[in-house]
């Protein structure tokens, strides 16, 4: 960022639109692992944002009692209910270790070309493998009961 | 740097930062640390939280409600709620600038935004005291 040019505002009024360079948008850049990702990542922020409704509904549920418990339980048993909770957790998985990466970038390391690559390979691949790790175990678990 | 920043070398922010004050969303970078600390505090709960969601599996409206109210466990879900709920609303908040560039609209969606939030937490942490009081 040499800011050789930078447009001078100190004559132009406060409301004056003031020509600056624009970024090119996604569809300009070569689609990569990383960029791929970024998306994903947010993607599954914004789903977990809606999920915590579900949440909220099987806390309120156990709260309120056997009735509205019942409700949530055939709800969750459903194969829709299944499918959304198997989401949930991936969702829930990948954004963690996506984050986890962020981390480890917001402290300046891994951001070498193979570094980059490796980490959000790793992401991708940890998220998948903790979601099917965490679904035998319940399965494992709750199956007893 | 440029020539204009000579005085503060060390600074990050940009003349134009100094004149809009606090950026777009108007709260400095007090929202980006808040992003990392609950980040961090939930990558420590995640443990505890596998944990008492196994604990509940299979179990019946008595046995979820009785093992939701030992204190230690009430205590660990309500972290994670403060923590998540947290940091859902600066996530969304930083979606909602990025792609809603109607001024009025932007304000109506972060208001929503924080509804949203405040609604979500209280109704969950108002459901784990009334379980931990036995009501």
């Amino acid at each position: 960022m040499g800011c050789v040019t930078r447009p001078q505002p100190a004559k132009a009024s406060m409301t004056a639109r003031i020509e600056r360079p624009l970024s090119p948008h996604l569809q300009t850049y070569r689609w990569t692992l990383t960029m791929a990702l970024s998306i994903v990542h947010r993607a599954t922020g914004i789903a977990l944002y809606f999920g915590t409704l579900l949440f909220v509904w099987w806390l309120i549920a156990v709260s309120s009692g056997p009735t509205a418990y019942g409700n949530v339980q055939s709800f969750a048993a459903s194969w829709i209910g299944r499918l959304i909770e198997f989401g949930y957790t991936w969702a829930l998985m990948h954004h963690m270790l996506s984050g986890v990466r962020h981390l480890v970038w917001d402290l300046g390391y891994g951001f070498k070309p193979t570094e980059r690559e490796w980490l959000t390979w790793a992401a991708l691949i940890g998220g998948i493998l903790l979601t099917v790790l965490l679904w035998v175990v319940a399965y494992a678990i709750g199956g007893g009961r | 740097m440029s020539a204009q920043n000579s005085s503060a070398p060390k600074s990050m922010r940009t003349p134009l930062g100094r004149v809009r004050n606090l950026g777009s969303s108007h709260s400095g970078t007090k929202d980006f640390w808040r992003q990392r600390l609950t980040a961090v505090a939930m990558i420590i709960l995640v443990v505890p939280m596998i944990v008492v969601v196994m604990m509940l599996l299979g179990r019946n409206q008595a046995g979820a409600a009785q093992i939701l109210g030992t204190p230690l466990i009430a205590i660990f879900v309500l972290l994670f709620i403060i923590a998540s709920v947290w940091h859902m609303k600066i996530g969304m908040q930083v979606v909602i600038e990025d792609y809603i560039h109607d001024e009025k609209l932007k304000l109506v969606s972060i208001m929503a935004n924080n509804f949203f939030s405040v609604a979500v937490a209280l109704a969950a942490a108002y459901a784990i005291f009334k379980l931990s009081s036995g009501v």
